[in-house]
Parts: structure tokens; sequence; C-alpha cells
């Protein structure tokens, strides 16, 4: 008879997880398209085939990926290494904040300059915006998961007092700070489209995350963290040291992100600059195992998702919320069916114990 | 005393009753999800949900009771499949609690949408009205007049005060969330406990979300909660996972609202945000001034596992 047992699942069943997870969540979906009295084929065609169909629409997937990819790469990195950092969205505002000072103040230097200085400084801010949990972590052994959400919410709060204060349009007196300067705005990687030098960025930060992972000895020390702190420090690994610099590089990575908003999409900050990227970065990195690769095509996926919630909503007037439900029953079920991560289908026979 | 400073101050403590309930129903649900070992990060989303579906049982079925009831019952459903992923399947709680919030979310802005589309203004319903304790109060009548919800979180404290404590289930609860181990040998149901805990935690968050759109609104808009799940994160950990204290805290916080509120009224200067900002710094820091002390059930973000 079949028999689940605890063991390790084999490589092969482990990578197809994700896409059993997928067809799961379609499935699930699935009653609910049925309730917006749309039909199904239609529906997951919008979401899914047609973004992919048209050279505007697949672009507008990568343009949509673009913070998906940095806020899961960032989010990843930590998840990696055990520190789970809940703090993207807040990290992310921290580098739109830096990026749209810096892409006002550096009005006269040239581009080759202005762009490279705004990709450090929102790093350095995401970094610094996660820099207090991670000291905390570290020095005091506060649980990262309370502090990091709830520095969120403050750093929404002070982007709020921001944009209604010192930096309110005085033009048309709405929330928004001023237009950065042409030179401080992210190079089109493709004239008269939207794709903007973010998305190399992101593609440039996955590689990053595979190199240190699979090529340095950090990333060794990283994936011992992330198996079990203890047996890291029998190892002689330095735990706290691992965990602060993984901490702050999270946060720089997610801190990109809020640059590539600013410096590459709107030119200027508002309040909604993110919709909850961090959020659905946590989203990416679990879909994508917590690999570069892995992650890399859930941000893409995920920005089909986002790309198709919108062109199903204009064709079937489907409301484009079904593409957030899609994204959070995908998580879940990809959460759930991970649990089989462990456990190996055996065909054997049972022998009845008396 | 000045007559008019007196005035005012009744009107502030007033409001500030008003502003904690929520925060108040709310951190009573995580208080008692976290006592047995669960950290539930879908409190904003549970929240959410519950407003929204509060608020169209009573629009459909023209009763507001019945909306609170249903708003509940959204919310025990959303503790349940918590519980389900958390302690059965034993999946990672942070990470299943913020898809359980993106989830509430996305499914209440989803069926809203299709129920009544894309509208300017949002549908209204009467809601419910304030009720007057009594008129012996003097000068501070309208501290005692506030709605019924209110009325019934200020009593629901020491209810759960007296469930933690007093009662064999909360015995169970404070066990699984210290020792699950031993609470297992002597013949607790961890799992089962954990499960009804969560549950019945995720309906508290489903009423303190009614509470906004069925008292406070009498609508249903998309920034109802606006971040109110996150600060009840912060007061149980602030309230040091007591009931007693959590109100203590939900009237701190509801103060500073109530008076940034009534600050922003009277054109002050300073920020309105850096007072919404407050509670989560002050949490933070007492986090911080707690350190290895801080007194988190031992359990908590541990699934328990009787292979392990």
């Amino acid at each position: 008879m079949l028999r689940l047992e605890r063991q390790e699942a084999p490589a092969w069943f482990k990578t197809i997880l994700p896409l059993l997870a997928v067809a799961v969540t379609l499935v699930i979906a699935a009653g609910l398209v049925l309730l917006s009295g749309a039909s199904l084929a239609d529906t997951y065609f919008y979401f899914f085939v047609r973004p992919l169909t048209t050279r505007f629409s697949l672009i507008e997937v990568l343009v949509k990926s673009t913070p998906l990819l940095l806020t899961g790469a960032s989010v990843a990195f930590a998840f990696y290494s055990g520190y789970w950092n809940i703090g993207a969205e807040g990290q992310l505002y921290a580098g739109a904040v830096a990026a749209a000072w810096l892409g006002v103040v550096m009005a006269d230097a040239p581009s080759l300059l202005a762009v490279p200085i705004i990709l450090v400084g929102s790093a350095l801010a995401g970094a610094l915006w996660a820099l207090p949990p991670a000291w905390l972590k570290t020095h005091l052994a506060v649980d990262e998961v309370v502090t990091t959400l709830l520095l969120n919410s403050v750093m929404i709060f002070f982007v709020s007092a921001l944009l209604n204060g010192p930096w309110r349009d005085p033009v048309t007196n709405w929330p928004q700070s001023p237009t950065i300067a042409e030179v401080a705005q992210f190079p089109r990687l493709i004239p008269k489209t939207r794709l903007h030098l973010g998305f190399l960025v992101a593609v440039a930060a996955l590689v990053f995350f595979w190199w240190i992972v699979s090529q340095t000895s950090f990333g060794l020390k990283m994936r011992a963290v992330g198996r079990g702190k203890e047996a890291a420090r029998f190892m002689g690994v330095q735990v706290n040291q691992v965990v602060f610099k993984v901490a702050l590089i999270s946060g720089g990575i997610a801190g990109l992100a809020g640059a590539g908003e600013v410096a590459g999409i709107h030119f200027h900050l508002i309040e909604a600059i993110s919709p909850g990227y961090g959020y659905s970065g946590i989203v990416v990195a679990t879909l994508g195992n917590l690999h570069p690769l892995g992650v890399g095509l859930a941000g893409v996926f995920i920005g089909l998702i986002a790309t198709g919630a919108q062109t199903a909503s204009r064709a079937l007037n489907v409301p484009s919320y079904l593409g957030d439900v899609i994204q959070a029953v995908l998580l879940l079920t990809t959460l759930a069916m991970f649990v089989l991560r462990s456990y190996r289908i055996r065909l054997r026979r049972v022998v009845e114990s008396t | 005393m000045n007559e008019a400073l007196l005035i005012s101050i009744v009107a502030l403590i007033a409001a500030t009753l008003r502003v904690a309930t929520p925060l108040l129903l709310a951190a009573l649900g995580e208080t008692l999800t976290e006592r047995a070992g669960v950290l539930n990060l879908g409190i904003e989303g549970t929240m959410f949900l519950g407003a929204m579906v509060g608020f169209v049982a009573a629009y459909y079925a023209g009763s507001l009771w019945l909306g609170v009831g249903a708003a509940c019952l959204a919310g025990l459903l959303t503790g349940l499949l918590m519980s389900y992923l958390t302690v059965y399947l034993g999946v990672n709680q942070h990470v299943s609690g913020i898809g359980i919030t993106l989830l509430a979310t996305g499914l209440a802005l989803y069926l809203f949408r299709l129920l009544f589309g894309d509208q300017q203004v949002p549908p209204q319903i009467t809601p419910f009205p304030r009720l007057r304790l009594g008129n012996v109060f003097g000068v501070a009548t309208p501290i005692f007049e506030q709605y019924a919800l209110t009325y019934i979180a200020l009593l629901l404290t020491p209810a759960l005060w007296w469930l933690l404590n007093r009662t064999n289930f909360g015995l169970n609860v404070r066990a699984v969330g210290e020792n699950p181990e031993a609470a297992d040998v002597a013949g607790v149901n961890v799992f089962r406990t954990r499960l009804i805990a969560v549950s019945i935690g995720g309906a508290f968050m489903g009423l303190a979300g009614a509470f906004l759109s069925l008292a406070q609104l009498g609508a249903f808009t998309f920034g109802i909660i606006a971040g109110r799940g996150w600060v009840a994160i912060a007061l149980v950990i602030f309230g040091n996972w007591t009931p007693g204290k959590v109100l203590a805290g939900a009237l701190l916080f509801g103060g500073f609202q109530a008076l940034q509120l009534r600050l922003q009224a009277t054109g002050f200067q300073l920020p309105y945000q850096a007072l919404l900002a407050l509670p989560y710094l002050v949490t933070i820091a007492a986090l911080a001034l707690a350190g290895r002390n801080a007194s988190y059930p031992a359990a908590l973000l541990k699934p328990y596992s009787r292979e392990a």
C-alpha cells in the first residue's frame, strides 16, 4: 500500500513542488472567478497567456517584476540565513526617500554620476532602516519578526509626514515630492517603454545572491546559520556577525527596489509608491524556494499575475484584486506543499503489528 | 477647575475609549493566540475581512447584530485556516501569517468589488447608536455614552483573564504555549488546544473589524483598518501578554490617537504622523529594554510535532 515516510523527498519532486502549488492555486481560485460570472477559460487566458503575446505587455510584465525581483531577493537572502526580515516594505520606502532626495539635489551632476549615487544612496538608506532590528537581534536578542514589521509602519508614517509637510508639491499642493532631475532618471533599457535600469539592477542582485551563496565562504556560513544557529556556533561560525551583515545586505537590496520605483517609474515620491511589494517579496522568496534562480522565475511569474490582473479587469470586468488573491493563495499552498519536502511516498507492504 | 478644560478632558477620555475599542478587541484575540504559542500576523487582514463581512451581512440582512455575528464567523474561519497551516502542518508562523493577511485583504476587496462595483461614494448603513448608561454622571456623561461593542470589549478583558487563569481550558492554553512537550505528556491535546485558541482569537479580530464598519463608520472603506492590526501586535508585547496590561496599553495608545485627532483639528504644528508612529516606537523600545528577559510565551513561533 501507499505510505508516507518521514524522509527527504527526492530532488525532482522538490523541484516540481512549486508547479504543483500553482496548479492547486488555479483550482482554488477557479471558484472565485466563477463568482464574478466571467468564463474561467477566458479569465485564465487573460491572466497568464495574453500578457505574453504582445511586445508591449511582455515588457510591462518585466516592469512589474522589477520591484518584486528586488524585494524577493532581499527577503530570500535574509530567510536563507534564518533571519526573518518582514521589513522589506519599510526598507523599500527608505530607499525611495533617498532616491527622491538625491534625485533633486543632484540636478547639476552628470547623469553618469547621479544614477550610481542614487543606487548607492538608496541601498544605504534601506540598510540603515534594517539596522535597528539587526542590532537589537544581535546585541539584545530581540526577535526580528516584530521589530522589522513594526518599522514598516513607522517608515510609511515618516513618508506621509514628509509629503504632507516639507516635501509637499508647492505648485499643485499634492502630497508628492518635487520631480527629480532628468539626469537622475534611470535610463530606459528599451526606448519608449517603461523598462528601466532597475530591471538590470534586479538581475544583478540575483546574480550577486547566487554568487555569495554558491561561491564564497560567507555563503557557506549563511547556510550553516540558516540550518541551525547552535550547530553553526559549534562549527566556529560567528553567528551574530553573519546575521548582522545579512540583515543589512537584505535591507540594501530592498532599498534598491524603492530607487527603481522613484527614479525609473514615477520620478517623484508618493505615499502609494509600493502597493505592498515588500510583502509580495515574501511570496516571491517562498515560491522561489529561497534559491536565486527560483526567485527570478517566481518574481516574473508574480509580475505576470499583476499584469494579467489588469488585463482581465479591463477585458472581462473581473476585479483586479483577483490577482492579489491568487498571489496569497499561491503563497499558502506553496507553504503547505513544502511540508511534503520531508516526506517520501513509498509503495510497500505493511506488516501488521499485533 | 476651568469648565471648558473639564469638558475637553471629558471629550478626550470619551474619544479614547472609542479609539481604543478595536485595538483592544484585536489585541485580546492576539493575546489568546500567542499564549497558545502561535503568532498570528494574519491579524491585519482578518480585521479587514471582518469589517467587510460584517458590513455586507448587515447591509443585506438589515441587522447590525447579524453583521457582528458574521464578522466573528469570518474571523473564526480565518483563524481556523491559520491554525490548520501552523498547528497541523507546522508551517512557518510569520510567513503564513503574512499570507493570511494578504489572502483576507485580497478576498475582502475582491468580493466587495463584485457586490458593489466601483462606486464613488461607498454604500452606507445606519451604524450602531451610542448607549448612555445614565444621566447621573453630570459633566462626565459623554464618557458613559459609548457603543455597545465598547462596553463588550471592556467586559471581554476580565473575561479573557478569567478564561486564561481560572479555567481548565486556560491552563491548557498556557501549557501548550509554554511547554507543549510537557503538556502532551500530561494528556493535553496540543493541536486541538492551539486550534481552538487561534480560532477564537480570530473571531475577536473579526469583531474588531466589525466595530469599525458597523459602529464607527457605518460603511466599509479600503483604508478602514489602516495598520490597527499591527498596533495590536505591538500592544500584546507592550501588555506583556496579559489582558489587564493590554487594556492599559490600548487606552494609552488610544489616548495618543484621540489626542492626535484633536491636535490636528486645532491646527497644531507637530506632524500628527509622529503621534501615530509612537505606539510602534514605544513597543520597540520596550522590547529593547526587556531584551532577553521579555516574557514571550516560551513556545511562541515553534511548531509542535510529536515526531521531532
